[in-house]
């Protein structure tokens, strides 16, 4: 049963993406950007695929939330702090945890309408061909898990400045990082100081390697518990930093 | 409709609304408050006087459970602020420092926020949301944006927002700063009338503020209490019978013994 106060809070949150442009200017932008990404007359676009698959569009995903989804986590603790509301929100009987997981979870339904939003493309695709439904319903699960680590890297890094800039530029840098953290370049980066197991846990831990497993229509309990494990991680990391930090 | 919701078991609890027992805040190597203790009664309005940096916001926001007192303890209502404290919370309305708000949200919908974010009932929400404009007089504001609103407007808003759960205690933080005189006012005027039902704690360094709205007064300097009685009390120890004057003496005795 979830509580009045997570209920209460999760709603506002939820409606303030549309009290201010952010929250037009994202769909705009995300929808405008994936369509276009996705249709493009490069390299494996839609059209030289041939086949009736989001795969074209899928790709793009991680490219796009890692602006964008920082974007949606930057204000959801730096404001309040700047602003000094923090010290009204939590003079309320609400716990810290309870706060910080409506915050989350309020910006994860954001982007889930977001998704929601490119509907159009399955349309696409069902009248164009015979497509395979499970691999794009995996396809947009496996999209909404690597938004929510996001979120969660975004709130972790949002409870930690009062500044909103600083705080995307941390999530962007860290989302980086750990997409690319099973590419060559970034390998033979930790490979010159790090152990070669050292190697294989940063491999492991690549948004990206997770992402890509489960759009190709696999569930592996290992993807499921690492995007568990990110979420709960950062979001954990989020209340411990707001209990020490929150009256400063 | 006191405390609406919230059980409140024993009627005895409830004789001395605040207790603050050696409650101290240590920031790293500065400590803000030290061993503070005092205790305010049923229907008081007791003002928190002392200079700037003197511990009266840190002591309020530790009352009001948003920071962890380094040691010590205090109840509301018989709640203890370290282990019952949601209960302790849900008996309070806080007003905190320049009194922040949602600005995006207009003043009836942050109303109505703060009311569920209270975890009140629902079938009563309009209603005591009316009852609540009304009473601080922001009804003919209750649909604009709180960010348009005048300073005077959004200290009253911040007051509704700390009634909403007619609570048995308030505590409210330099209500009155920043605001021109009309404004101050019309924020005294809400506070006297509340005064007549209610615990109040008033934070404050205008001293004009003691005399129109307390009927005791604390001063505080350092992080210690060093006067603790009536304004009129105060006033006599006063050679010259301003309040200004023995402020300063107190609060300077003070700063030499530090």
């Amino acid at each position: 049963m979830l509580s009045p106060q997570f209920k209460a809070l999760y709603k506002k949150e939820f409606q303030s993406f549309f009290k201010t442009p952010l929250g037009y200017v994202f769909l705009v932008i995300f929808l405008f950007g994936l369509g276009y990404m996705a249709f493009e007359p490069g390299r494996g676009s839609f059209f030289l695929l041939r086949e009736a698959s989001l795969r074209a569009f899928f790709d793009y995903i991680p490219w796009m939330f890692i602006f964008l989804v920082p974007a949606v986590s930057m204000k959801l603790w730096a404001d309040e702090r700047k602003r000094g509301t923090v010290e009204l929100l939590f003079s309320m009987p609400i716990t810290v945890k309870v706060a910080v997981l409506a915050k989350f979870f309020a910006a994860w339904t954001f982007v889930a309408l977001a998704l929601s939003l490119t509907f159009p493309m399955i349309i696409t695709v069902l009248i164009l061909g015979r497509p395979d439904l499970k691999i794009i319903f995996l396809g947009y699960a496996s999209s909404m898990l690597l938004a929510g680590a996001m979120l969660s890297v975004g709130g972790f890094f949002s409870a930690m400045t009062k500044n909103q800039v600083v705080s995307f530029i941390l999530t962007v840098a860290t989302c980086f990082v750990l997409l690319m953290a099973d590419s060559p370049p970034v390998l033979e980066l930790v490979g010159t100081f790090a152990p070669k197991y050292v190697l294989n846990i940063f491999e492991s831990l690549s948004l990206q390697g997770h992402f890509e497993s489960m759009g190709k229509g696999v569930i592996r309990l290992s993807d499921l518990c690492y995007f568990s494990i990110m979420i709960g991680f950062w979001s954990f990391s989020s209340i411990v930093l707001l209990n020490e930090n929150k009256s400063e | 409709m006191a405390c609406m919701k919230y059980n409140r078991p024993e009627e005895n609890k409830e004789v001395r609304l605040i207790t603050v027992e050696s409650l101290s805040k240590s920031f790293d190597d500065f400590s803000a408050v030290k061993e503070v203790s005092f205790q305010v009664g049923k229907g008081q309005v007791l003002g928190l006087l002392g200079p700037n940096g003197a511990g009266k916001s840190t002591t309020m926001r530790m009352l009001t459970g948003f920071i962890h007192p380094t040691s010590g303890n205090a109840t509301i209502c018989g709640y203890s602020i370290l282990h019952e404290k949601e209960l302790a919370q849900a008996h309070i309305g806080y007003v905190p420092e320049n009194a922040p708000l949602y600005d995006d949200m207009d003043v009836r919908e942050f109303l109505e926020f703060i009311y569920d974010l209270r975890g009140l009932a629902s079938e009563q929400k309009k209603n005591r949301v009316q009852e609540i404009l009304k009473l601080c007089v922001i009804e003919e504001v209750e649909l604009q944006k709180i960010e348009t609103l005048s300073k005077g407007y959004k200290r009253r808003v911040s007051l509704a927002q700390a009634l909403i759960h007619n609570p048995d205690v308030l505590i409210l933080d330099e209500p009155t700063d920043g605001l021109d005189p009309n404004q101050k006012h019309e924020v005294r005027k809400v506070i006297k009338n509340l005064s007549k039902e209610k615990t109040i704690v008033i934070s404050t360094h205008i001293l004009e503020e003691v005399d129109a709205v307390c009927d005791r007064a604390i001063i505080m300097s350092h992080g210690r209490i060093c006067f603790d009685g009536t304004p009129a009390a105060l006033k006599a120890q006063s050679p010259t019978g301003k309040l200004d004057d023995i402020f300063r003496t107190i609060t300077q005795r003070q700063e030499a013994l530090c």
